[in-house]
């Protein structure tokens, strides 16, 4: 699929006042509102454009897999720091969309952090481009960054720029037993130290950390921060991003972002603990006023990540706007899509 | 310079009603009215561009913003928001018909958290006031523009101010979470928080480098970062500017990320040595400061590959600091830059302009060659790591028409940047500096977009107008003059 097939594809959508649904793989089809519209498959816009090792980016068309992205990128002993899920052939322009990180994250910085540029196609089939292929750009509003994470609402990424990193020379991952809350105090202790942690999980009373970096930076906080080595840790920390681990099996799981020093919410259904702290995952028929009360009353918000369509259709997936914020909302979605053709409601049903 | 003072559609404030209505809202000494009271504002640090604002409201509190802000919404009175005026695009110049609004004296630390790592300031707050409040607790704020000791953290949220250890650490974008920001109309919006993110648009990207357009900034939260054990660095000197070049390349293919890595041509520690005494080698045509830090173990083992790369890449000589007063001297030359240039010029013009960093050797000889086109010397400090140049123009207002002259240098340094593929700003911003610039890096559909952003936050275009996004118009008017992107803007461009 060409970017002109693209534009005629929302152009007619355009002009017809059509919703469209944009897939790239459907990996993260569970995530976010109910979906709508005609299916606008963007599988078939792939490839790399243009991958500079020593410029540290990465441009790529939508549809490309991410696995494709990080096999050229490991030939240079580069890596996507944000490490984002990869579930079922996840694509670069679903990654962005979504803007879903992985467990590197709190050291590394979310997908938004990494995006250089993009070109999108908006509501009325313009092709815009915004940032480009150079780390430091102020010239304009950030609209690339604003696209991260807008799950399709404001365009269709027609391809993206990321920053990328290299590979750390060394990686070890300790394994401590603790409670949760013994957990979230020694992970924003350690997070305040100078220490090579670039990922933490908790569940069922065990914590994994895993340290990145030289390897003698490594060897040295290991030393000094005991707990058991784990030889090879490696299938942890995959089964974590991909979210194949048990803590995230169950048909009912709230992502739940928070200050990573909060204390334990009120709530049943705990799961795991992740990036110091700052993300929790809960499973079960949680109330969800509740849980976002708790949520908001720590500084944080709760979203119903996976449920089955009989909740989702009676919760709203993201916690709901002030009123001020939603207009806001709205007025931007306007400039980028003033038919309100691209995945509508996926973000928020009022738009 | 062009003329600056135009109306906003077209509305003709009427200063006394403006004052009046000011002192009803404001205790006497916030505001000033006075031309000698004004004065100090009529710039900022781009002291080319100048312009008296009708008057400078200096609240203390977010009510005194949100009333302020209301009645120049209703009187159609376009506002400024100024922290320091440190900025060197202009972008805090006040607007002849408009008021500044100062935030001076927002400048409260209002909480440091050892462990969340967050600090909540007001915008007011100098950058290096952020870093000192957390240094008790082994922690800092990344991002170290060279005014730090100066800029307040709500001009670097309008800037998206970045310094000499972004390329480790990020910009302002990397470091900020949350922030308080009142619109044109005074209302009060809550953007990111505590939380790694939050729900719907990630507007916090995109109200931070919007340089004053879209919101006025009252509070802000920070990350703060543990502050590594130790730092060193390696000083090494090349015959060549393009061999410096590849060194950079070669250090990042080696898989470093170095906490700082900056670039200084031969012009630039000409002028600097004298001035610091840093030990910079003066027969090379370029050196290289090439910064680790964490561990000491880390940092051994970085400074060792950083090395290894540096000697094959053919560097003539190579030191390594011993000491922090030793680091300190070696950084010293490189943050005295700008007052060095100062010294030996009666005035300078500093530029901004990103490229890819492969690009580097032409960019320079590119420069060369314009030194003789328009009779002007020019020194380049680089932040080499991410390809950010600061060429330095050097030329004398009080001599008729050389300031014409360096603005055209600098006008085509930016286009010759955006040729490159790079960027007319990365970090400075466009303000009223580089507006003509941005209708070479951007064509027409983003500029609407840009405006339509604009407009969804502020449709009076109140704030901060005729800055930062260029009406189509004046695209036109400067198109004519000058041919636009895509039509082979340097044909000459492969003989460097």
């Amino acid at each position: 699929m060409t970017l002109d097939e693209i534009v005629a594809a929302v152009r007619a959508a355009h002009a017809g006042h059509t919703p469209l649904r944009l897939r790239g793989a459907g990996s993260k089809d569970f995530y976010g509102g109910l979906l709508a519209g005609e299916v606008l498959d963007l599988s078939g816009h792939r490839g790399i454009v243009d991958y500079e090792p020593t410029e540290l980016y990465v441009t790529a068309k939508c549809g490309t897999p991410l696995t494709e992205i990080e096999a050229a990128l490991a030939e240079h002993g580069q890596m996507l720091a944000c490490e984002p899920p990869r579930f079922a052939g996840a694509t670069l322009g679903g990654c962005v969309a979504a803007g879903l990180s992985g467990p590197r994250r709190m050291q590394a910085g979310a997908v938004r952090d990494f995006v250089l540029g993009v070109k999108l196609v908006d509501g009325r089939g313009q092709v815009l481009n915004f940032g480009g292929q150079v780390m430091k750009n102020v010239a304009g509003y950030d609209v690339s960054r604003l696209i991260a994470g807008s799950l399709g609402t404001l365009g269709v990424i027609a391809e993206a720029t990321l920053k990328v990193l290299p590979k750390p020379v060394a990686e070890t991952t300790l394994e401590f037993a603790c409670a949760a809350d013994e957990a979230v105090r020694r992970l924003n202790d350690w997070g305040a130290q100078p220490l090579p942690v670039s990922a933490s999980f908790w569940h069922e009373g065990r914590l994994w950390l895993r340290l990145s970096g030289a390897a003698a930076a490594v060897d040295a906080a290991a030393r000094k921060l005991g707990g058991k080595a784990l030889a090879d840790a490696g299938c942890i920390w995959e089964d974590i991003r991909e979210q194949r681990h048990a803590a995230f099996v169950a048909p009912v799981l709230w992502r739940v972002a928070l200050p990573s020093t909060a204390p334990t919410l009120a709530v049943d259904g705990l799961q795991a603990i992740e990036w110091g702290g700052a993300l929790r995952w809960y499973a079960g028929e949680i109330d969800a006023a509740a849980i976002r009360a708790a949520a908001s009353a720590a500084g944080g918000h709760a979203t119903l990540y996976r449920a089955p369509e009989s909740l989702r259709c009676r919760v709203d997936p993201f916690t709901p706007l002030p009123p001020a914020l939603l207009a806001l909302h709205r007025r931007l979605k306007k400039v980028f899509d003033p038919a309100g053709i691209l995945n509508p409601g996926r973000l928020y049903a009022e738009f | 310079m062009p003329p600056m003072s135009r109306s906003v559609a077209g509305i003709q404030p009427d200063r006394a009603t403006l004052v009046r209505r000011l002192k009803n809202i404001l205790p006497v000494h916030c505001l000033l009215v006075e031309d000698e009271d004004l004065r100090p504002y009529e710039c900022d640090g781009l002291t080319a561009y100048r312009e008296m604002p009708l008057a400078v409201c200096l609240p203390e509190n977010e009510g005194q913003v949100v009333d302020v802000l209301r009645t120049c919404h209703q009187l159609g009175v376009p506002v400024v928001a100024r922290g320091a005026g440190t900025g060197l695009s202009g972008g805090a110049m006040p607007h002849a018909e408009g008021v500044v609004l100062s935030l001076a004296r927002f400048n409260r630390i209002l909480k440091v958290d050892r462990d969340s790592r967050t600090a909540v300031v007001q915008p007011g707050v100098r950058n290096l006031a952020v870093s000192e409040a957390a240094a008790p607790f082994g922690l800092y704020y990344a991002p170290d523009p060279s005014s730090q000791i100066a800029c307040t953290l709500g001009g670097n949220v309008a800037e998206n101010s970045g310094g000499v250890h972004c390329l480790k650490y990020g910009l302002t974008v990397h470091n900020v979470l949350r922030i308080r920001m009142v619109s044109i109309e005074g209302e009060i919006f809550e953007i990111g928080s505590g939380a790694p993110d939050a729900p719907g648009y990630d507007l916090l990207a995109l109200c931070i480098g919007s340089e004053g357009l879209l919101g006025v900034v009252t509070e802000v939260t920070v990350k703060l970062v543990p502050k590594p054990e130790l730092a060193q660095v390696v000083m090494a000197s090349f015959d060549d500017v393009a061999q410096a070049g590849d060194a950079v390349a070669a250090i990042i293919a080696a898989g470093i990320i170095p906490a700082g890595l900056e670039m200084m041509d031969k012009p630039a520690t000409a002028a600097v040595e004298p001035f610091v005494k840093a030990g910079y080698d003066l027969d090379a045509a370029a050196i290289l400061l090439c910064e680790s830090d964490g561990t000491p173990e880390e940092v051994a083992e970085e400074i060792a590959r950083v090395r290894a790369v540096l000697t094959g890449c053919g560097a003539r000589d190579l030191r390594v600091s011993q000491s922090e007063v030793e680091r300190l001297r070696f950084w010293a030359g490189r943050k005295a830059a700008f007052p060095a240039v100062g010294r030996i010029t009666p005035d300078y013009y500093c530029m901004d302009g990103t490229i890819p960093r492969k690009r580097l050797a032409e960019m320079l000889a590119a420069i060369a060659a314009m030194e003789t086109k328009y009779g002007l010397r020019c020194a380049n400090v680089f932040h080499a790591g991410d390809g950010n140049l600061h060429p330095l123009i050097m030329y004398d207002m009080s001599k008729p028409g050389d300031w014409e002259k360096a603005e055209a240098f600098g006008a085509e340094i930016l286009e010759l940047s955006v040729a490159l593929g790079g960027s007319i700003t990365g970090e400075h911003g466009v303000g009223i500096e580089k507006i003509n610039q941005m209708c070479v890096q951007y064509a027409t559909p983003e500029l609407e977009t840009f405006h339509a952003v604009k407009a969804a936050f502020d449709d009076k275009r109140l704030l901060n107008p005729e800055k930062a996004i260029p009406s189509l118009h004046r695209c036109a008017e400067y198109g004519r003059m000058h041919v636009h992107r895509g039509e082979l803007k340097f044909p000459d461009l492969e003989r460097f």
